[in-house]
């Protein structure tokens, strides 16, 4: 063979030549330059959440911890006077009412801590006493001392915050052995308040779980089906197209075009109740839908096509084929995708405030359709007030919204294992 | 019409859309032997294979012209059952397709969605004997519990025979079933398509001449689409009637 004549003749390839080092350094630059901007995109996003995680703890855990003052009550000597049978049955809080336990409080506090002594206690601290009395009648005929909400500027004092005037009551209040701390429990089952001491989240929280229930119970299974019928059953035509095309389309609009829809159908044509967890769950399932579509559909065409080919082969039905078959295969896929969509859905705020469940609810939903807050637009509303109290209330509610979130996310991974098969 | 066939196509033609990829095929499928169907990549003996159980309907514009007619039913007939059609006439992969359940969920699956079995103790035999038959249940027997997909790869396709044999076929395909197994794997298919001969009309594509030559007694050659050539195992191989037959047998091309 004429080596002279070959034209793509060369020299024998120098391994271990200048050119072939530099090559080589380039790579292991390359190399280590990539795996340094990976490892910086990934500190750089936890340092993002470590200080979103700090600020929020920072701010919201005193939200769950209350300031109480002990209140020396003298009840007898006030002239409250109620027949011990009327503080049973459903009677009990009209009957305290009517004997004016809120003055009797207001009173003791002016006895205790001198004038303005009422301006410590907290506007629902009567509710407290209100709830002792109940609990023992005999606070009615003898004296005795009950921790009672403090007011907001001394709370926020005893949180390191507050005006100064407030931080000199607080220390005399100290100084007397009569400030103690607990957790807030009004915080934890109450709901909306003016009052930022008796402001609770359970309103919202309910009102959310509500929502969620019905968002699931509507978008989950419509687009599941959906899904399936679209990628197991549908001809392939000009309108499977189409519905393909609106389908992701809708995934991608504006969620407070959602509210407006909510509002013009749910509200206007079908008089639903407004601000009721049935309008919002509607509302969110429109959104939620085309999500746990796609997502499905991803997962159905993910199953391998020869276990669709196993199972006809051997005579299903494609109905059996479908739910004996690609349905289990596909169904840890899909329920991370609803898990995504619900995620969404309920730090939703714009659609809802346009269906009116911004409204001022001061007392947790009983059912689908009284009207109820949401944890976001909670926060939003909270976050809108000018008490320091409501700051760290913001705060507080954001954590149980994180914590809905990851208990969603919980459920969703534990599924998913449940379900997963081991091939 | 032969009382030996199984299955009669007449003048068969399958189109992918405008494509023709079977034209004017006629055959007779022997009930009691094995039928190996050859031919070089492409030519259409997978795709014929697949008609023969209405699997190409699950292929979007595919379309099958001519007759086909298991023991004189036509099987493209409008009253002819699909799910049924596929009961009777049972397939095997290329690739071993386990489900990814349990031993016993994969053989048991066809007796349940067809009602074979009329109590557990009744699907249990069913269960053993597919087994048997595959030559699986020593094997498998004490670990009928475990996933499917935990078997070897042979162990696999056998365990998708004990499926296809579940159901009481009239007739197996089988899809190039050792393409994707080592020899030994290889051999043992082999041995167990001898033993089911005569119970089951078993049809195999296949892409290896020396295993069409152990395993069959009829063979097709295929060629684009056509079948050129179809006669005894041993005419085909040792005394071809047509050129290109002979030409793909000594290996000239395919």
């Amino acid at each position: 063979m004429n080596s002279a004549a070959d034209p793509i003749a060369r020299a024998p390839t120098d391994w271990k030549g200048a050119v072939m080092q530099r090559r080589l350094r380039r790579r292991y630059r390359a190399e280590r330059c990539f795996r340094l901007l990976g490892l910086a995109a990934v500190v750089g996003s936890a340092a993002f959440l470590a200080v979103l995680l700090v600020a929020v703890l920072g701010n919201g855990l005193g939200g769950f911890v209350q300031t109480r003052v002990a209140l020396p009550l003298d009840l007898p000597r006030q002239g409250i006077a109620i027949e011990p049978v009327r503080l049973r049955g459903p009677g009990a809080n009209l009957a305290l009412a009517a004997a004016n336990i809120e003055g009797a409080t207001d009173a003791a506090a002016v006895a205790a801590f001198g004038r303005g002594g009422d301006d410590l206690l907290s506007d629902s601290a009567w509710l407290t006493v209100r709830d002792a009395i109940k609990a023992d009648p005999t606070l009615l005929v003898r004296r005795a001392t009950i921790a009672v909400p403090a007011a907001d500027a001394i709370d926020s004092a005893a949180k390191g915050h507050g005006e100064a005037a407030a931080r000199a009551r607080l220390a005399a209040l100290e100084a007397r052995g009569a400030i103690s701390r607990g957790v807030n429990w009004a915080f934890l089952t109450g709901a909306d308040s003016t009052d930022s001491t008796s402001a609770g989240i359970w309103g919202a929280l309910k009102g959310s779980i509500y929502t969620m229930l019905v968002t699931l119970a509507l978008a989950f299974p419509v687009g599941l089906l959906a899904a399936l019928y679209l990628e197991e059953y549908a001809p392939r035509n000009r309108w499977t197209d189409l519905i393909e095309v609106s389908i992701n389309n809708l995934a991608a609009v504006p969620s407070i075009t959602f509210g407006l829809l909510g509002l013009a159908i749910f509200l206007g044509t079908m008089h639903l109740p407004r601000s009721a967890p049935l309008v919002g769950g509607l509302t969110l399932a429109l959104m939620t839908m085309p999500v746990i579509v796609i997502a499905g559909r991803g997962a159905i065409k993910a199953v391998p096509p020869s276990i669709r080919d196993a199972a006809l082969g051997i005579g299903a039905s494609p109905v059996q084929v479908v739910f004996h078959h690609i349905l289990p295969l596909a169904l840890p896929g899909i329920l991370t995708g609803t898990i995504i969509g619900m995620a969404r859905a309920l730090g939703e705020t714009a659609p809802l405030l346009m269906i009116g469940m911004r409204a001022f609810v001061a007392a947790p939903p009983k059912g689908f359709t009284d009207p109820s807050s949401v944890l976001p637009v909670q926060i939003f509303l909270w976050s809108d007030q000018i008490d320091r109290g409501f700051v760290e209330k913001t705060s507080a509610a954001i954590i149980v919204l994180l914590l809905f979130l990851f208990a969603m996310n919980g459920i969703a991974i534990y599924l998913r294992n449940r379900f997963e098969t081991r091939w | 019409m032969n009382e030996q066939a199984k299955i009669t196509a007449r003048n068969v033609s399958v189109f992918y859309g405008a494509n023709r990829a079977i034209d004017d095929v006629s055959i007779d499928i022997d009930r009691d032997n094995v039928t190996a169907f050859i031919g070089p990549s492409g030519c259409g003996k997978s795709t014929f294979l697949r008609a023969l159980n209405r699997m190409n309907d699950t292929v979007a514009n595919a379309r099958v012209t001519g007759e086909i007619r298991l023991d004189g039913e036509d099987i493209y007939a409008p009253e002819m059952d699909v799910v049924q059609l596929r009961a009777r006439v049972g397939m095997v992969f290329q690739k071993p397709n386990p489900f990814p359940k349990s031993i016993y969920e994969n053989v048991a699956y066809g007796p349940r969605i067809h009602g074979l079995a009329a109590g557990k103790s009744q699907l249990d035999a069913i269960v053993e004997r597919s087994l048997r038959r595959a030559g699986l249940w020593d094997e498998v027997k004490d670990r009928l519990a475990d996933s499917g997909t935990t078997l070897s790869g042979g162990q696999q396709q056998r365990l998708c025979i004990a499926r296809a044999i579940a159901v009481d076929p009239e007739v197996i395909l089988m899809d190039e079933p050792c393409s994707a197994l080592d020899p030994v794997a290889t051999a043992r298919i082999e041995e167990l398509i001898h033993e089911l001969k005569g119970r089951y009309a078993i049809v195999i594509v296949t892409h290896n001449m020396q295993q069409a030559a152990r395993v069959s007694q009829c063979t097709a050659f295929f060629h684009l689409g056509a079948l050129i050539e179809y006669g005894s195992t041993s005419d085909i191989f040792t005394n071809p009637r047509e050129p290109r037959t002979r030409d793909y047998i000594t290996g000239r091309y395919g």
